[in-house]
């Protein structure tokens, strides 16, 4: 369990995080969204112990850093930004210095690192030095040593990043892995992501809170959810279609005579629009039913004006 | 009090992982040869000891030891591994005595190579070895005190060269604390007290004696203080600026 209170961290007279409040369950799986800039890394580093907060209050596991920094860091598993590691050992020493430290040993110790190695694929480059190795594995051996020690948390601050699609959908696949009973925070610019491995959303722009909900409450804020989208083979009346019930609104757009219906408020209108484009006989080539547009979403969640007070 | 012992093993390691041990130790090894033959006159002396070689270590450290520790805290804030080290459950603590020992091991590692020194004067000679060996350690404490102000300079910043530039500066003030070139600044407004105190904080007169044998319990006990001192400045100057 992780609990926020009213976390800032001033630079200056530059608000980086700004009076945040959350809480964080076991088998939440965070996906901190936000800008560059908006303050996920500040929360992060924050939350692992590295970033002393300006003020508020961070209680993990009942626990808080000025009397038990250490218990609390044995729980937690952290991939810090750009996955920093000693360059010059190799990735055999670098995970055996990881162990030490995590204070693993004897058979224990031996099947956790396997485990680890075979789960991240590192079983290639063991021998090879850290700063010879690509970015993508470089952010593999990062992972690693984040989940050697089988944490309670797990903070990942941008676990994807610099990863080709297929490493990419191997880190989903190995955080979707984890015990259910986990709490993992993962930080993002990518949205697709979210959807795929989180179970609620927190997006943060210019150090606040804007959003923190299940992504598809994230979907549902988007005009584009449950809208339907239609094209036609050629050129035909469907001027009907804006009449039907449950839809709101028509939009044509000119250039690539793609149609898009929105319904009214929480009316679903997919039926409606397949039935009648069966009776009349329409030209319809595609019809799809939209899932909502994060990106526009983001946008707006990111950039909107908060009133203060 | 494990981790101390881990963090020394990486940080020994990763002396030995780079070329920078190496480098030291050849270093060390040839300009300490060169300085006892050809300036101190091992031979030409016609004693069987190995003062000429002890006194030039201050200035061989003061060069040297700057260079070896300058990337110690440097390069771990330059490369960001300081947030993967904090964020372990390492203290501070136990991370600046373990860098310092790492270093200071390799510094004992490069005295003890000198070991053909040795053997040439008792070859030559019968040379007292309890003398000898007491200036052994007598100069690994001092390079102990030079490598606790060279973490500290480290600990100040992420620019290596700037490391390095001001642990030479301030090591060099310490060595020579007790002449003209720093009593000269304080001799006109400042008391016999402050002048003696000042001079006192000599790394030369300390060693003097150091060098010659003896293991006086207030020399001893001054490197031994500087080392703690620099060391829990270099803890402080971390815990406030880890992140910067």
């Amino acid at each position: 369990m992780i609990s926020v209170k009213n976390l800032s961290k001033h630079y200056h007279h530059f608000k980086a995080v700004d009076d945040l409040s959350f809480d964080i369950a076991p088998g939440n799986i965070v996906g901190f969204l936000g800008p560059n800039g908006a303050g996920k890394s500040t929360t992060m580093k924050m939350l692992t112990g590295f970033l002393p907060p300006t003020s508020g209050d961070i209680v993990i596991q009942d626990k808080r850093y000025a009397s038990d920094a250490k218990a609390i860091q044995r729980n937690i598993g952290y991939l810090p930004e750009g996955a920093p590691a000693y360059g010059d050992m190799t990735v055999w020493q670098f995970l055996h210095f990881i162990a030490d430290v995590r204070g693993l040993k004897g058979a224990a110790r031996k099947s956790r690192l396997f485990d680890v190695i075979g789960r991240v694929e590192l079983a290639d480059v063991l021998n090879r030095p850290i700063d010879n190795l690509s970015k993508g594995f470089k952010r593999r051996v990062g992972l690693a040593q984040a989940i050697l020690h089988d944490p309670d948390i797990l903070i990942l601050d941008e676990p994807t990043d610099g990863l080709d699609p297929n490493q990419k959908h191997h880190v989903r696949q190995l955080i979707e892995d984890l015990s259910k009973e986990k709490i993992v925070v993962i930080s993002t610019h990518i949205l697709e992501e979210v959807t795929a491995v989180c179970n609620r959303v927190m997006i943060i722009a210019n150090g606040q809170l804007r959003f923190d909900d299940t992504p598809n409450a994230l979907r549902h804020q988007s005009r584009f959810c449950n809208a339907v989208s239609l094209k036609m083979s050629y050129a035909a009346d469907i001027s009907g279609l804006a009449e039907l019930e449950g839809v709101e609104e028509m939009e044509i757009d000119r250039k690539t005579g793609l149609v898009t219906l929105f319904p009214e408020p929480g009316k679903h209108i997919f039926h409606v629009i397949n039935e009648y484009v069966t009776q009349r006989r329409l030209p319809v080539e595609t019809l799809t039913l939209e899932q909502g547009r994060l990106d526009e979403v983001f946008r707006d969640i990111t950039t909107r004006e908060v009133s203060h007070g | 009090m494990a981790n101390v012992w881990f963090i020394t093993r990486r940080e020994f390691s990763s002396f030995f992982a780079t070329p920078v041990a190496y480098v030291f130790i050849a270093i060390f090894l040839m300009l300490s040869g060169v300085f006892t033959f050809f300036i101190g006159n091992l031979y030409e002396r016609g004693q069987a000891d190995l003062i000429p070689f002890f006194n030039f270590h201050p200035w061989l450290y003061l060069f040297l030891v700057p260079a070896m520790a300058m990337r110690s805290w440097a390069e771990e804030r330059k490369s960001g591994s300081i947030e993967l080290l904090m964020t372990l459950p390492v203290s501070i603590g136990e991370a600046v005595l373990g860098k310092f020992l790492a270093a200071w091991f390799i510094l004992a590692l490069s005295l003890i190579l000198t070991f053909p020194l040795w053997l040439s004067v008792n070859y030559l000679g019968q040379p007292d070895n309890g003398i000898i060996l007491a200036a052994y350690i007598g100069s690994w404490l001092m390079s102990g005190a030079f490598l606790a102000i060279s973490t500290c300079m480290s600990a100040f910043t992420r620019n290596q060269v700037v490391a390095f530039i001001l642990a030479v500066v301030v090591c060099f003030l310490f060595v020579v604390s007790g002449s003209g070139i720093v009593l000269d600044a304080f001799e006109p407004w400042a008391g016999n007290l402050l002048l003696d105190t000042v001079a006192s904080f000599s790394f030369l007169t300390h060693f003097e004696a150091m060098a010659k044998g003896v293991l006086a319990m207030n020399d001893v006990g001054y490197f031994l203080i500087i080392m703690v001192i620099w060391l829990y400045a270099s803890l402080v100057v971390i815990e406030n600026k880890k992140a910067d």
